[in-house]
Formats: structure tokens, sequence, C-alpha cells
């Protein structure tokens, strides 16, 4: 039921990104944001918030601007005027508001002004920045913990189940040090727990492997 | 060889035989002297292990001899892992050649059988282009990531936007109507760090908080970015387009295109460039790119079990990756062209174009910097340019050919001291001391402190009236009434003379930094700092050409374009101009080059300053050292890399390269049907070979065919394993027909499926000139040297690296060798007259040599020769 509702919803506003794209093809040369912006917000449909994002769905108001840098004339100095106006209406006529000079001089001021329409996509911006920071921040907690909590797990346990034969283990601090042995441990048991473990294993044996030919023995990529 | 392919198979057999008794009457070689070690050492072996699972290849060279080729694909059933290769290992491309065709033909006659069959077929023949458009589908999207999270770090070390921390210092401002003229980046909602930790905006309390911030951020981010890749991808650091360059070549480095080398460059790379190190994202995206295509070739059988095939996806990844780098679909191509591919054939050139297009398409979607364009420093010019102005635009040539030069050396120096010495040890803490010189010095100086993007961009941006930069300070005595388009050349102002000063400063620093930067274990391109250097040198020389116009406009050189009030030096063309010198200084690329500044700039009137001052800089680097950064790095790592573009200029034969050497243990060989397993075992343990030429009969010595360690291993194993009555005493037979054996003795072990009946021979008296052609162009691993059919010993591409390595040291004298034309071997007669016994040419268990470590292989070239 739920699943459903969603869906309708998506088709829905799938339709209005779909004018709107249209709408954005007929006044900018470029409605390609309109596009990715649309993959994105469906993806994020995907992800079940479809509640979070429904202020993001409307192009953002601010997307656009007109953007008119007038050099320094007569006694005027220069200024920059920002305008959110459509592209036809971006001239410095429609933007420069209030005209600084006066009537006769508007022609040979606006000739100097420069306009540009410019668009931009705040919501890709901030859904990217957003992904990033999260593959980081994970990225960095997963290191936290290889590097540094899991070998003192390790080396509780290890305490615990073999007093005798851990001293030579412990001093590796090496990250993934204890690899080779898990690995030949985990590949005597066999159930899908243990794949995981087991892919893992080969993965950290494979990293350190990468480790040891570029850090110490400098065969590739010094 | 080639003449016995025109036998049918069934012919075969009975040509042999009667060579073979012919033989004995032969004046055969007597190779006592000659003894062969028949080393396929590391620069041979393939692929993925797990990757080719159930792939059965035969060797075949004429189409006449398919049909048995079938029968014998139905009499053994498919060894998995046969026809893979081991990591450090280089691929027969013709191997994978032939594989292909193979797989090709099969899939073709099979298309008819059924609708099924049809699909299949239709799906394997676009398989090429889908992986094409999936590469440029995500490193498009890629890419569009690594701008838009790069430029928001990058500005969070200056501070960060109030109302929405997502946003980068530009976009923060976006809509503000509070920026003004002179101070276009300020705006109410940025806030610098230390308007929000001490809460003043100005003053000297600001500013060394803000020197403050700014290092810390630097010092973190590249902190983070060197442990991410020391912990999860150490294959993820540097520039990558050296070891793509190799791989492309046909090495197999495992892992160095993999899911986690490319997630770890992707996040790195963000951090390391806001990091503010003298480095640029452009040649990493090219890694980035290739790694797309090599994960994405693994959805396609086609691709992901033929290292040959796959080798194309990855040529037409790196043109999507300069693409998007920047902005530069052709450019692309032809970069993936000129520098990076090896094997190139027009399918692959339509490919790389498409997979460009798609990757710039989706970028450009993305739109990153907000002004549709595909990278920052896009400028337009559309001022004419004049003949005189060559001649700067030749200096400045001259600069980027001895900058490369020098760069060259000193960092291929400084990194072979990193490689050699104890320093090497302390990768974190180099990148930290390295980040850190960088981020004190940057700090002061305003044009070191940008981002090296925005920085380019501003010296390529040309002094409109619209600009308030202060190199952009002239001195204006313009009448009001002018229209803006054409602006005279004017006298500098201060503005101009204090920029000037903090350029060269910049200069100078960029310099020397970069020489350090690169190779450091961050991602790291060479490009962005390269052009930052060439465009700040342009830059000065653009204004100081400006001004000696303006002031000495009398000059007969200028007197004809630059009266007073002409508009005729374009300062921002200069520093294009060096940049894409200097850029050529460093990589020695010419056409893929200009094509990419001109994609840039969109103005084909300036192809002819560019076209002149990169020509001037390949020139003149080349007269100091004829490889680019990236060849200089592959020679500094040893990787077996055979440069297509050296010339070879020696009158060496093939005999001289051959191993084995005269001093060296014999060939080892096997023999096509009285070697038991247990002989074969004993010899893959006690040698190191990764093949062995397989031969008629100790007596005759005839070539038969070409077995690979690997195939050997994994055959036996699995014959071990699967095949009922399989001893160590069975015997092995590679010959079409198993001989007669006594009764009692264990079931013969046929490997005919591994052997390769086609392996490309020379004979003895072959000029080194050729057979380095033949492999360069063929792409050969191996290549076994004969005399009469006998086969005397082989060569590798490790030898022929070895060999070119040799000649570069002991320049060859011009006379032509001593044994050119000379009978090289004794006769196989003895005193008697009778035919000398050959169990001593051949000897089937060698002393096994002392090997190193294969990762130790790889390096095979001398390190201390440059």
């Amino acid at each position: 039921m739920k699943r459903r509702r969603r869906n309708t919803w998506v088709e829905s506003h799938s339709l209005l990104f779909l004018c709107e794209g249209v709408r954005g093809a007929e006044t900018s040369p470029s409605c390609f944001p309109g596009w990715a912006q649309t993959l994105i917000q469906q993806w994020l449909l995907y992800q079940g918030q479809a509640g979070s994002i429904q202020p993001w769905l409307h192009q953002n108001s601010e997307d656009v601007r007109c953007k008119c840098i007038c050099p320094p004339y007569k006694d005027h100095s220069g200024h920059i005027y920002n305008k959110n106006v459509s592209q036809k209406d971006c001239d410095c006529l429609h933007v420069v508001e209030p005209m600084p000079v006066p009537g006769p001089d508007v022609e040979a001021y606006c000739l100097r002004c420069e306009c540009k329409y410019e668009e931009r996509s705040s919501v890709t911006i901030k859904v990217t920045i957003i992904i990033y920071l999260s593959i980081l921040g994970l990225l960095l907690l997963y290191m936290v913990y290889l590097t540094l909590v899991e070998p003192i797990l390790k080396r509780r346990l290890l305490g615990h189940s073999q007093l005798i034969q851990s001293d030579e283990d412990i001093g590796d601090h090496q990250p993934f040090a204890n690899a080779h042995d898990v690995l030949a441990r985990s590949r005597s048991r066999a159930n899908v727990l243990n794949k995981v473990e087991y892919a893992q294993q080969r993965w950290k044996l494979q990293v350190q492997e990468q480790r040891k030919s570029v850090f110490d023995r400098h065969v590739v990529l010094s | 060889m080639e003449s016995e392919q025109l036998f049918h198979r069934g012919y075969y057999r009975n040509s042999y035989n009667s060579i073979t008794s012919a033989s004995s009457d032969e004046e055969l070689l007597d190779g006592a002297g000659v003894i062969m070690d028949f080393q396929t050492s590391e620069d041979d072996n393939l692929l993925d292990g797990d990757a080719s699972i159930g792939t059965h290849y035969t060797m075949t060279n004429g189409g006449n001899i398919n049909s048995s080729t079938h029968l014998l694909d139905l009499l053994d059933e498919p060894i998995p892992g046969v026809g893979t290769y081991d990591d450090f290992h280089t691929i027969d491309w013709v191997r994978e050649k032939c594989k292909d065709r193979e797989r090709h033909r099969r899939i073709n006659s099979k298309k008819k059988e059924s609708a099924w069959e049809m699909i299949k077929s239709l799906y394997d023949a676009w398989s090429g282009w889908l992986v094409v458009t999936l590469t440029g589908l995500a490193s498009g999207a890629l890419a569009g990531l690594i701008d838009i999270a790069a430029d928001w770090m990058t500005d969070l070390k200056e501070g960060i936007c109030l109302s929405a921390l997502w946003f980068n210092h530009e976009q923060c401002c976006w809509g503000s109507n509070e920026t003004t003229f002179e101070e276009r980046d300020k705006c109410p909602q940025w806030k610098t760090w230390a308007e929000l930790i001490i809460g003043q905006a100005e003053g000297p309390g600001s500013y060394i908080m803000n020197y403050i911030m700014y290092i810390f951020w630097a010092l973190s981010f590249a902190f983070l970015a060197v442990s991410l890749v020391k912990v999860f991808a150490p294959y993820a650091c540097g520039s990558g387009i050296p070891e793509i360059k190799t791989i492309l070549s046909g090495f197999i480095i495992r892992g160095y295109l993999g899911k986690w080398t490319l997630m770890i460059k992707t996040i790195t790379l963000v951090l390391a460039v806001a990091s503010g190190l003298s480095l640029g994202k452009e040649g990493p995206l090219v890694h980035v790119a290739c790694c797309c295509g090599n994960i994405f070739s693994y959805l396609f059988p086609k691709y992901s079990t033929n290292e040959a095939k796959k080798r194309e996806v990855l040529s037409a990844a790196s043109a999507a990756g300069v693409s998007v780098a920047f902005g530069a679909p052709i450019g692309g191509v032809l970069f993936s062209l000129e520098e990076v591919s090896y094997y190139f054939p027009l399918k692959t050139l339509w490919r790389s174009f498409f997979a460009a297009l798609v990757a710039a398409f989706v970028l450009r979607s993305i739109n990153p910097f907000g002004n549709s364009r595909l990278v920052l420093f896009y400028v337009e010019y559309h001022t004419p340019w004049y003949l005189f102005e060559l001649l700067p635009f030749i200096l400045l040539g001259v600069f980027g050919g001895l900058w490369g030069a020098f760069f060259i050396r000193a960092n291929i120096a400084w990194c072979r001291r990193r490689k050699s010495t104890k320093f090497g040890k302390y990768p974190v803490l180099e990148v930290i001391i390295v980040a850190a010189i960088t981020a004190v010095i940057a700090f002061p100086n305003p044009y070191t402190r940008l981002n090296t993007s925005e920085l380019i961009k501003e010296l390529f941006t040309d002094c409109g009236p619209l600009e308030s930069s202060s190199l952009c300070d002239y001195r204006n005595d313009m009448n009001a009434s002018k229209i803006v388009d054409d602006i005279p050349d004017r006298p500098a102002g201060t503005g101009v003379y204090s920029a000037i000063w903090q350029l060269c400063l910049a200069l100078i620093f960029k310099i020397i930094m970069t020489v350090f930067t690169f190779g450091i274990k961050v991602p790291s391109g060479l490009f962005i700092p390269s052009m930052a250097i060439g465009a700040i040198a342009g830059r000065i020389v653009g204004i100081a050409v400006e001004q000696l116009a303006y002031y000495h406009h009398d000059w007969f050189i200028f007197k004809e374009w630059c009266e007073v009030g002409a508009d005729c030096i374009t300062p921002g063309l200069y520093a294009m101009v060096g940049a894409a010198a200097c850029l050529g200084g460093v990589t020695r690329m010419t056409v893929s080059l200009v094509v990419i500044v001109f994609e840039l700039t969109g103005g084909l009137e300036y192809i002819v300053p560019l076209m002149a001052a990169v020509m001037t800089s390949k020139w003149v680097g080349d007269a100091f050292g004829r490889e680019g950064i990236y060849e200089a790095h592959i020679r500094l790592n040893g990787y077996p890399f055979l440069d297509a573009k050296e010339e070879f200029t020696h009158t060496t034969l093939a005999a001289d390269v051959m191993r084995p050497r005269r001093s060296d243990p014999p060939l080892a060989v096997l023999t096509q049907d009285n070697m038991t397993v247990e002989d074969i075992e004993n010899l893959i343990n006690e040698t190191s070979y990764n093949g062995f030429p397989v031969i008629m009969s100790k007596e005759s010595q005839r070539l038969v065919g070409f077995a690979l360690r690997r195939d050997l291993t994994i055959a036996i194993e699995s014959a071990r394993k699967k095949q009922e009555g399989i001893v160590g005493s069975s015997r092995v037979c590679f010959a079409q027909h198993t001989p007669s054996l006594p009764a009692e003795s264990p079931r013969p072990l046929k490997l005919r499926s591994i052997l390769d009946m086609s392996p490309f021979t020379v004979t003895d008296h072959t000029p080194m000139e050729i057979v380095v052609d033949i492999f360069r162009k063929l792409g050969l691993r191996q290549c076994l040297v004969t005399h009469n059919g006998i086969v005397l010993g082989i060569i590798t591409k490790k030898n022929i690296l070895e060999h070119l390595e040799q000649l570069k040291q002991h320049v060859e004298p011009l006379a032509p060798p001593w044994h050119y034309n000379k009978k090289r071997y004794p006769p196989s007669y003895g005193p008697d007259g009778k035919p000398r016994p050959r169990l001593h040419n051949v000897q089937l268990k060698p002393i096994a040599e002392e090997r190193e470590e294969t990762e130790e292989e790889v390096h095979l070239l001398n390190s201390t020769t440059l």
C-alpha cells in the first residue's frame, strides 16, 4: 500500500519535471541541469526520503541569475547588478535598477555593461556535497576502526584465548597485520558469514600486498 | 612454421614425421656452446585468474585448420584458468587477439541456431558501445562530483557559507546584491574563519587567524588524503598516467584499476586538490575514468575475459578522462592516441570519440562551475594577433622546453632519492611537510593562495573594462565615449607592477614546489601546475611586450600594428601560449595539447601561435633528453614498456639478445611425448621461467610448440584432481597421437590443448631491428629463436628492454659486429664425423636460478641509469 502511493507520487512529479525540462529548453540553451536534477531527485525518492525533499522539487528560484557588470562611467563608480530574471529579459535595461544615469546617458551606460545569464543547480551541489561528505565520513570511520579499534579488540580476544602464544602478534601495529591468520582460519570453516569475512580478509591481504610494493619495496608508483 | 600451417592437420603429423626422419641426415646444429635459459620472466604472464574461468583457447593462425580446432575443443574439456595471467606480467597480444577471433567465430556460427543465440550475438556485437557509454557516463558523473566537492573544500580553507553550508564562496554570493565592483567576492553570507572565531573581518588579528585556519585545513586535508591512500588503496597515489600507459601496452597490475582504487582516488583527489598542494586533478581523472572502464568491462564477457579487448575499452576511457578534465572531447581522443594508447585501431578511435562525447555531455549537464562550461578557465578572445608576436611566443616555447627539461631531471632525481633511500619510508610525514611548506608560503601571496585553476583563469582572462583585479590596474586615460570592446594598450599602473612582482614570486614558488609535489603519495596530476607556471610566465612576458609596444610604438616592428590607441597585445593570450608551451615541455605532447588548449579557448585563430610555441618547447626539451615525464617515470619504476616512439638503430642480431647466453645453463625445454608428470612438475619447481618450448625429442630438437608455465601448472593440477589414473609417472603427451606405451604403464595425460602450436619464431640471424619491430607492432611476449628448425633460445620483452638499456649505456661501435655473416656455432659433427650427442645441447633440468620475488621482478631496469 505504502509503496503504491509512493509510486504514483513519483509519477506525477516526474511528469512535472518533464514539463519543466521542456520549458527550460525553450527558455535557455541548456535544459540539462533540470534533467540531471530530475535524475537525482528520483534517486532520492527511491531512497525513501520522499517527504523530506518535497521542498526541493520546484527548481529553486534562486538558481538563475542575470548578472550585469557595469564599469565606471563618468562620475559613477562601477557597479554589479544581480537580478533573478528569465534569459530573454537578461539585458541592462531590465536588470539595472535604479538606473544611475539620467535618460540621455542610458544608452551609453548600458553599452558598457556586460550582462550574463547564468544557471546553476543548487540541488545538485547540495546532493553532491552530502554524498561526498557521507562517503568520506564512512571511510574515516572504517579507517579508524581498522587502525585503532580492531587491533585493540583482537588483542583483547587473543589475550583471553591464547595467553601463551600471543607475544609475537601484538607488536605489530600495522593495520591488517593479522589478515593471514584470519584468512587461514576462516578458510577452514565455511558458512555465509565466514564467506564475508573471507572476502574481507582477502581484500585486506591484497591491500597489504599493494602497500608493500608501493611503500616498502618502491617497485611501483614511486 | 608458416608452411606447416598450410597442411591440413591430418597431414600435419605425417609431414612432421618425414621431417623427423630426415633430420638425422641433415646438418644439425650442435649447441655445445649455446646454452639457453628459457626465461620468459616477469614480463610474461597474464590476467585475473578468476576472471576467465572456463575460457578455453586454442591457438590457431590459419583458417583451414579450424575444423580440427573444434574437434580438439570437443575432445578435451576446457580447463578453468588456462590462458590467464599473473600479477605483474605482460600479456600476449597475439594470443589474446586469436582468442577473441575464435570466440567471435564461435558466436557467429551459433547465431543462426536459435533466436536466443541471435540476441546473444547482437548483445555481443553491441557490448563494445555499451561499455564505452557506461564508462563515459560514470566518468562524467565522477568528474562533476570531484569538481563540485573540490571547489567547496578549497573554499572551506577560507571560510564557510552560513546560509547554506554546501555552497562554495562563489555560489554563496550567487544571488547577493551586496557585492561591489571592486570586491566582487564579498558578501555577508560568506564568513571567513576570522569573522566566525574572533569576530573581526579586518585587521592583523583576523589575518593571522585566517592564516592559521588556512594552514590547519591544508594540513588536515593532506593528512586525511595520505592516510586514506595508505590504509585503503596504495595504488591510488600519483598521477596514474605512467602506469596506465604501461597497462595499455600490455602489463598486468592487478588491483590498479579496481573498485577500491577508484573510490579512494576519487575521494582523496578532492582532498589533495583542496589542500592547496601544487597539483592538479587532470591526470588522476584519467586514472579514474580508466577504473570505470575496467569495472564496467567486467559486465561484458567479451571484455572481461580478454585482456587485449579490455585495453581497447581502457583507451576509450582515457579519452573520456581527458575529455572531462579539460572539457576537450577531441583533445581527449587525440591524447589517448598520442600519449596513452599502445594499440589504437580505428574502431577504438570511434569508441573513444563516443566515450569522450558522452562524458563531456554528462559533465555539461551537471554544470559544476555554474558557467555552462566544462572547465573553470574557459576563456574567449577575439582579438587578432600579429606576425611579430611569433617571436615572444617562440621565446615562451623555449621557456617551456627548459622548464620541462629541468622539471623532468629534478623530479626524477628526487623520486629516485625517495625510491632508493630511507627517506621513502615516511610517506605520510613527507606529504605533511610538503603541505605545510606549501600552505605557509602560499598564503601571503594572493596568487598562490588561490586555487590553481582560478589562478589560471585569472591569468588567461584579458583585461577588459569590467575587470577590477590588480593585474588590470592600468592607468586609464581613455575618454568616456569609447565602446568597451576595443581597449587600446595602456600604460601599466602601480597595481600591475606589484602584481608582476607577486607573480614572479609565485612562479619561483610553483616551480620549486611542483618538483617536490609530483610523486608524493596522494593523487597528484601535473597538468594544472605546469599550466600555471606557463601561464604566469606568459602573462609576465605579455605585459612586458605590451608595455614595450606602448612606450616604443615607433619601433619598426611595432610601427605597422601598434599605433597609439590601438589594441595590439593581449597578455591573456600570452598566458595561454605559455601554459601550452610548459605543458608541452613536460609531457612532450604536441597535437593533442594544441587541440586541448584550442578547445579551451574556442578561438581558431590562435592555432598557429600555439603550434609554434608547443613545437619549440618540444625541440628545446628534446635537446636535453628525449623522454617526457611519463616515460621517465616508467623508466624509473622499471615497467616493461616498449616505447613505440623510439627508434632502434643498432646492428645486433637476435642471437646476441636471446637467452640463454653462452655462460648460462641450457634452455629448459619439454619433449612432446616422453616426459612424465613428475618430470614436468620438477622442472616447474626448479625453474622460474614462465614458459617452455616443446620439442619433438631430445634427439631431433625440432620445435613443436610452446607451453606456458601457468597453464601447465593449472592443467596438471586439474588433471590430478579430476582425471582418473593420473599419477606422477604418467606420460605427458603434447602430440596429436599418444605413443604406444607398455601395457602396465598408467594412462597418459594429454596436454595438447594448452600447447601454443604457433609460437612466434625468428631465426638466429634476424636483425634485432626487425625483432624489436615485431615485438612493438604485434605486442609479443616472447619469441623463439630457431636455426634450421631447431630451437636455440628465446627472446622475451624483458630481454629486449635490457638490451636497449645496455645499448644506451655502451655506444655500439659503428663497424659491424664480429659475428656478422660468420658461422656462430660449431658444426654438429664431432671429430669422428658422427653427429654429436644432443643431450648436452638441451638439458631437461637446468640448475635453478636464484630469483627474487615477483614484485621485485618488475623492477627490471637498472635503476642507476636515467
